[in-house]
């Protein structure tokens, strides 16, 4: 059975002038995991909003666990823990009150459903007292997640739940998600990192209202058509500037320690090409490799062929 | 050798007890890209704040463009440049306004202002979004603005508080290639990211745990030190072991 399923939705905001979603259609199986990729402005929020019955669409249905957004909004509410984007529990309370108070709202209590957050709670247990808005970033969130988690629910929203959090707080917070998936919740989540991408089952790339691929992380990698090279030397900006100009390039950007490209026309003599090119400016240290796309490549791609060369 | 742009000498910073930033001492030289890492709660934003003449130091020294931050914080705050993904733009203001609005600011001459002005919008390809509030842009066209318009007054060095947050990929590129022409130009970079793929393209990281430098050195050392193949390895075996729980 499906957990969630969109057809066809479509939302737009002042009076049509705004597409925010454009016609998407997609299924997230019960227990799965499914990460919606994209950045700020793509949508995610607007699908979000609709999913947990805060949003009407202007075209389209969708269900949750099975119930219609639209027709059964308030069973829908019963069942699902959604954490928004934005930090939205109630700063001047402290932290056991918020979730105290969720627990009422949703008619449980701390103690009942306690085993459900126990592992996370503990880590906020010593701030038991400390007003939520007094808290840093990656306690705020795990204390948003605890409150999304004290009803039990069967389908868990998670709207960039990571944004603005460091590298470690993230892990710890994927960690938890992990634990989550392995009881069987249904997840829900976006995020604008695309290192997070691969920690999902499966991935919807989004950008502009429209969902430019789905699919696992590994198809999304493998449907990558053309081969992608990584470049590097001492002289990183020069190297750049070097590959733009080259007719033969055609999408090339930073990726960490290297500069990936790809070629118009790839085959042994063009890369040889482009290689003497590259080693006549810069001989002293080029690596010069083909290499495995990341999501990110993925992504760049599909926004490149969407405005006709952005990445360059 | 030239001056370092910034340099900062055991600066300290304290609320009551508590020890924001541990006596920190590091140069930043003409041109550098300075990434500036740390967990949430690491002391980056008041390690930024005092390097921007917004808080006094409780101890140690700072100088940001030849000027003493601790006697002259309104001094710096004129010879720098700063913008963050929180706040950088007026959004119920136009794209020129906000370039003439920062421009003035900073006290460049109406004809300054109104060459600057020309130059930025066809730089941007923003003609067309000229006369558009700020408000109705995209995101990462917003932060290529606030970038360009942080350094409109040719500052000596320029800090980014996590300027590419929640950006598209394609967009925090194109930023980056803006932020290589700035150094290339003379321009010193003091960023922080959370993106640690960033983190590659500076020349040298800083890392900060429990408000001291961890370890600060170019990304291809830091690696080879740590035995490891990327930054986020680095930063997530530093950062693990604070003490501190982030705020």
């Amino acid at each position: 059975m499906n957990a969630i399923t969109l057809e066809h939705i479509t939302k737009t905001y002042n009076k049509g002038a705004v597409l925010a979603v454009d016609d998407v259609s997609f299924a997230v199986e019960k227990g799965e995991m499914f990460g919606i990729i994209g950045p700020d402005g793509a949508g995610k929020t607007s699908i979000f909003r609709i999913l947990t019955t805060l949003l009407l669409a202007d075209k389209g249905t969708a269900t949750v666990a099975g119930y219609d957004v639209i027709k059964d909004f308030q069973k829908i509410r019963g069942i699902i823990g959604y954490m928004p984007g934005r930090f939205s529990l109630y700063q001047d309370l402290t932290v056991e009150e918020n979730l105290n108070f969720f627990a009422t709202v949703f008619g449980t209590s701390i103690d009942e459903n306690y085993d459900q957050i126990k592992d996370i709670y503990v880590m906020l247990e010593p701030f038991k007292d400390r007003r939520a808005g007094k808290l840093s970033g990656g306690m705020k969130q795990k204390l948003a997640l605890c409150c999304a988690l004290i009803h039990k629910p069967e389908v868990l929203f998670l709207d960039e739940p990571t944004t603005g959090v460091d590298v470690v707080s993230r892990r710890e917070f994927w960690d938890i998600l992990k634990r989550l998936k392995a009881e069987g919740i249904t997840i829900l989540v976006s995020t604008s990192y695309m290192d997070e991408a691969t920690l999902c089952d499966r991935i919807a790339l989004m950008l502009g209202g429209k969902i430019l691929s789905s699919d696992t992380p590994e198809r999304v990698i493998k449907s990558y058509p053309e081969k992608l090279f990584a470049v590097k030397s001492s002289t990183m900006h020069a190297l750049l500037k070097d590959l733009r100009a080259n007719e033969n390039v055609v999408q090339c950007y930073a990726a960490g320690e290297y500069i990936h490209f790809t070629l118009k026309e790839a085959g042994e003599a063009n890369e040889n090409i482009l290689l003497k090119f590259l080693r006549d400016k810069h001989e002293k240290d080029l690596i010069f490799t083909e290499t495995v796309p990341t999501v990110e490549d993925c992504f760049i791609r599909l926004l490149g062929k969407q405005d006709g060369g952005a990445g360059n | 050798m030239e001056e370092p742009v910034i340099r900062t000498k055991e600066l300290t910073k304290r609320f009551g007890d508590f020890v924001a930033v541990d006596r920190i001492t590091f140069d930043v030289h003409k041109g550098e890209i300075f990434g500036f890492l740390g967990a949430n709660g690491a002391g980056k934003t008041t390690a930024m704040r005092m390097l921007c003449g917004l808080s006094i130091p409780t101890s140690g020294e700072a100088m940001v463009a030849g000027i003493d931050v601790y006697h002259h914080p309104e001094q710096v705050k004129r010879s720098i440049g700063y913008m963050s993904q929180k706040f950088s733009l007026y959004e119920d203001l136009t794209v020129l306004e906000n370039i003439r609005f920062y421009a003035g600011i900073y006290g460049l001459t109406d004809k300054q202002i109104k060459n600057k002005s020309e130059e930025l919008i066809e730089k941007l390809g923003l003609q067309k979004q000229a006369k558009v509030l700020v408000a109705s842009l995209p995101l990462g066209w917003r932060q290529k603005l606030a970038f360009s318009v942080a350094i409109v007054h040719q500052p000596k060095v320029v800090f980014l508080d996590e300027p590419t947050g929640g950006v598209d990929p394609s967009m925090r590129k194109q930023f980056w290639d803006m932020i290589y022409d700035a150094s290339a130009d003379g321009i010193t970079i003091f960023v922080t990211t959370h993106y640690l793929d960033e983190a590659e393209y500076c020349d040298r990281i800083c890392i900060m745990v429990d408000g001291r430098i961890k370890a600060l050195d170019t990304p291809f050392l830091l690696k080879k030190n740590y035995g490891v193949d990327n930054i986020t390895e680095v930063f997530y075996r530093l950062a693990r072991t604070a003490q501190r729980s982030g705020d």
